[in-house]
């Protein structure tokens, strides 16, 4: 009898007479979105969470030390919005865009292009840059979209080089030396507060959304797109809208950058942009949506700190990567919740 | 019955390579009808489906639906115009509940345009829908993530998400392979409902026994070919469809 | 004349480039975005041992394309092989794997090392003389890239269509499991392209860089344009592959004598988009259009 539990409790070797058991702590969950809530317990536990979020990120540039952290906090801010477009586009539209810095470099240049010729104000070539930018890079991408496997995952790997090959070789957009003075936000509070407001939108707007029909039509194409095809919708158009809201993200990053930096350049296409978010993502958790933001606010203070060191930065993502897709795939965040959701504890067999 | 032609299927072929799969088939089928398929494996009939659907396009030959050359046009265009289809193979969204598989249909153009506007609640009709093909509401089997359903359950499933386009021509690829007797049993009073509700089904199907008394035509195909076509009875009576689909031994069902 | 020549060579070029990147996704379908970064690591691997440790020539690329090929196999074996069959995953952590080897190469002020930046970084080419052929004047260097380039195209044919494991490789490509079922090794048949694939890619960096100079970039470059000729040639397809690389070879070499060498990025994005619009699957790709058997 207690041979046979312990076949079964399976691989992990437990001591003898003893073996872990997993127990769900607070609301059983029926469904999907569907919560049965009696009390401020149950409510706390389940708003927790998400009010510690949203009042952590909104006190967090007040407790920074000096000028440097909160310009720090700022670009982290830009890449955990990249490093969630790359989760959504993965792991909800089924989209693996390992050239993250494509984005950055259309939106940027997009945005740049406004405040820099034009001298539209910055607010509004913000917005401008995110939408024209993410509508540019959805069309550029488009002809590989009715593409199965890794032929997307290749084109946007080649992207920023190519990008950033043709400015260089054209002479456009500044060339090598890049454009600047880009007149920009010039207050640190407005920078600061202005990326927190935009990562928070995109954290809950699109975990909301992949709940949502459409969202869930999304996550269709990922699952199964003969299926989706068989129900008379066109799986080409559905993985252009997902882009292009994944593309959304991507690119006000790379508008918020050149209006934080007051400069735009081909540097706009540099590997960094595209490599850290998605070290953040698979470190943070995939999936999840909030928990590549929080891998981003983790690994860009980090890297800040080996400045100094050249390119150990780039080794320091690759390595966290490499780490954590071989020995913990799961994640920062979905670790953390399923601590939260259950709890474990020894029992005798 | 209606004598509205819904289907035209005009020398219908496909080859794969050297291969025939589809051989200059040709097929009339009218609204209201149940027609059957029969043939061994490997005859083309999954590639037939797959014609139809738009889901392999043909190397010769016209399929005319409802009046539109439908030939050659992408399988998201086709489903739009009514036809829907089951897949032999289940790939259920793995990561949903079971009746959030029905909201990618119900979200479709189609579906938009034919209740014109809004369907109110997509989820109520969802489980209306699994209701429909036997899914206890009761039991809370249409919240259950789909990828944790026994086979019973996925074949209703794949045949309520083609329900859920509210479709004019079902075709379904071997929905009652693999199911037991009794699951069986229950299955087949839901595709009698279905045609009563004004359906023209297509089916693919093994179990010749619950086929006859469904169909009202059989077509018999053999290494792509169609060398039968007419009502059960007749048809398994002449002698090359006996040879071809059961060998020359005894029939037995 | 010129342009025939130097085209075929720039052609050559191409096709040493994509080789090792064709070879491993055509038999095991895995991407391996490594395949820059184990170029560059040769050109840095030779350099070292001809230089620091004062080897012959020869013997130090003996060793090197041994090394590398090795490297290639414990890259499926401890990192790949985990994560086989996730196409996410297999992307990221190639590409991760290739940063690392890319950037550590450029680390600087680490126990003394100064890392390979700079431009003083060459590898002697074999033969130091020019060739005339047919009034065209041609260093020996690049008439020996077509040679190789040859060699491994015909070496390629021939290995899979006589030998076992090139027969494995090839059934192993077609369907793989069916190729299982028939009793062939899934994993070793991937140690073994991706071994041969990164000798592919040391046997290629030793045959062109003595034309430039050894820096990490290059390693993106060629990546790239790894890329680029699967792409537009079709993924795991050899005769794609060599026709993109002429493709590419020709066009780049025709700009250059037109006076617009800087181009060669802007013709080859341009190249590319225009492949996918008209026929995205590449020219030789064929896309899968059912998963269902028939």
């Amino acid at each position: 009898m207690t041979g046979a539990t312990e076949a079964t409790a399976g691989a992990s070797p437990a001591p003898e007479g003893r073996r872990k058991e997993r127990l769900d702590r607070g609301l059983k969950v029926r469904t999907e979105g569907l919560y049965a809530v009696n009390s401020y317990r149950e409510i706390t536990y389940l708003v927790g969470p998400r009010l510690l979020l949203i009042l952590g990120l909104a006190v967090l540039p007040l407790l920074l030390p000096n000028l440097y952290w909160q310009r720090v906090l700022c670009v982290a801010g830009a890449y955990a919005l990249l490093a969630i477009s790359f989760d959504f586009l993965a792991n909800y539209v089924g989209l693996v865009c390992v050239g993250g810095a494509f984005m950055t470099g259309v939106g940027g240049f997009t945005a740049g292009i406004f405040t820099y010729y034009l001298h539209v104000p910055w607010p509004i070539s913000i917005l401008l840059g995110t939408v024209l930018g993410a509508a540019l890079v959805t069309l550029i991408w488009l002809p590989s979209l009715p593409l199965r496997g890794i032929y997307f995952a290749i084109l946007t790997f080649m992207f920023p080089f190519l990008a950033r090959g043709v400015i260089l070789a054209l002479g456009i957009l500044g060339g090598t030396e890049g454009l600047g003075p880009v007149a920009g936000m010039d207050n640190i509070w407005i920078e600061n507060y202005l990326v927190i407001v935009v990562l928070l939108v995109a954290v809950f707007g699109l975990r909301r959304l992949v709940g949502e029909d459409a969202g869930i039509v999304l996550r269709g194409v990922k699952d199964n797109d003969m299926a989706v095809q068989a129900s008379g919708i066109s799986v080409t158009r559905t993985k252009a809208k997902g882009l292009f809201i994944g593309s959304l993200a991507g690119c006000f990053a790379g508008a918020y950058i050149v209006h934080l930096y007051n400069f735009m350049g081909t540097s706009l296409f540099a590997t960094d942009y595209s490599i850290l978010p998605i070290a953040a993502a698979v470190m943070g958790g995939s999936g999840t949506l909030a928990g590549p933001m929080l891998g981003a606010l983790i690994l860009t203070p980090l890297s800040e700190l080996l400045r100094g060191f050249g390119q150990l930065r780039v080794v320091l993502y690759a390595l966290v990567l490499v780490g954590f897709i071989l020995f913990k795939p799961e994640g920062l965040l979905n670790w953390l919740t399923r601590k939260y959701h259950q709890f474990e504890k020894w029992t005798k067999v | 019955m209606n004598d509205e032609v819904i289907l035209e299927i005009k020398g219908l072929t496909k080859q794969f390579g050297g291969v025939t799969a589809v051989n200059n088939v040709d097929l009339t089928l009218h609204r209201h009808d149940i027609l059957g398929v029969i043939g061994p494996n490997g005859s083309g009939k999954t590639t037939l489906v797959n014609l139809i659907t738009g889901f392999v396009k043909p190397t010769k030959g016209k399929i005319i639906y409802l009046g539109h050359n439908i030939t050659g046009k992408t399988p998201h265009v086709i489903a739009d115009r009514g036809i829907a289809r089951t897949f032999q193979v289940m790939r259920p969204y793995a990561t949903l509940a079971a009746y959030k598989n029905l909201i990618v249909p119900l979200s479709s153009p189609r579906v938009k345009r034919m209740v014109g506007g809004s369907l109110g609640d997509r989820d109520a009709v969802a489980i209306d829908i699994l209701e429909e093909v036997g899914f206890e509401r009761d039991a809370y089997v249409p919240y259950k993530l789909a990828s944790s359903l026994p086979l019973g359950y996925l074949k209703r499933l794949e045949l309520a998400r083609c329900l859920a386009l509210r479709p004019d021509l079902i075709i379904c690829d071997e929905v009652f392979s693999g199911l037991s007797m009794a699951e069986i049993a229950t299955m087949v009073p839901v595709m009698e409902r279905l045609h009563d509700a004004g359906l023209t089904i297509i089916m693919i199907e093994h179990r010749l026994r619950e086929l006859f008394r469904l169909a009202n035509r059989v077509i018999v195909l053999n290494f792509g070919s169609k060398i039968a076509d007419g009502v059960p009875a007749e048809v398994m009576e002449m002698e090359e469809v006996k040879a071809a689909y059961m060998g020359t031994e005894a029939v037995p069902c | 004349m010129d342009i025939l020549i130097y085209g075929l060579v720039n052609s050559f070029i191409y096709v040493l480039m994509a080789a090792g990147f064709t070879l491993v996704y055509g038999v095991s379908r895995l991407p391996n975005f490594a395949h820059g970064a184990l170029y560059v690591l040769t050109g840095f691997l030779v350099w070292t041992f001809v230089n620091s440790a004062g080897l012959n020539y020869f013997v130090s690329i003996l060793i090197t394309v041994v090394i590398v090929a090795l490297l290639g196999a414990f890259l499926y074996r401890f990192v790949l092989m985990r994560v086989r069959g996730m196409p996410v995953s297999e992307i990221i952590v190639s590409f991760a794997v290739a940063l690392i080897i890319l950037e550590g190469l450029r680390l600087q002020g680490i126990g003394g090392f100064k890392g390979f930046i700079g431009s003083s970084y060459t590898l002697p080419t074999f033969i130091d003389r020019t060739v005339s052929i047919a009034g065209v004047v041609i260093d020996a260097q690049r008439l020996l890239i077509v040679g190789i380039g040859l060699a491994i195209v015909i070496f390629m044919w021939i290995f899979t269509r006589r030998q076992k494991i090139g027969l494995a490789f090839r059934g192993m490509a077609q369907d793989e499991h069916a190729a299982m079922m028939l009793g062939i090794d899934s994993d070793l048949m991937a140690v073994l392209a991706l071994a041969v694939g990164s000798s592919l890619a040391a046997i290629a960096a030793v045959a062109i860089y003595p034309l430039g100079q050894v820096t990490a970039e290059t390693g993106y470059h060629v990546l790239n344009a790894a890329l680029a000729v699967c792409i537009v040639g079709g993924l795991g397809s050899w005769m794609g592959a060599i026709l993109a690389s002429f493709i590419f070879g020709y066009a780049t070499t025709f700009a250059s004598f037109m006076g617009a060498a800087k181009y060669q990025d802007v013709i080859l994005f341009g190249l590319i988009v225009l492949v996918l619009i008209i026929r995205p699957s590449g020219l030789f790709g064929r896309q899968k259009e059912l998963e269902e058997r028939v």
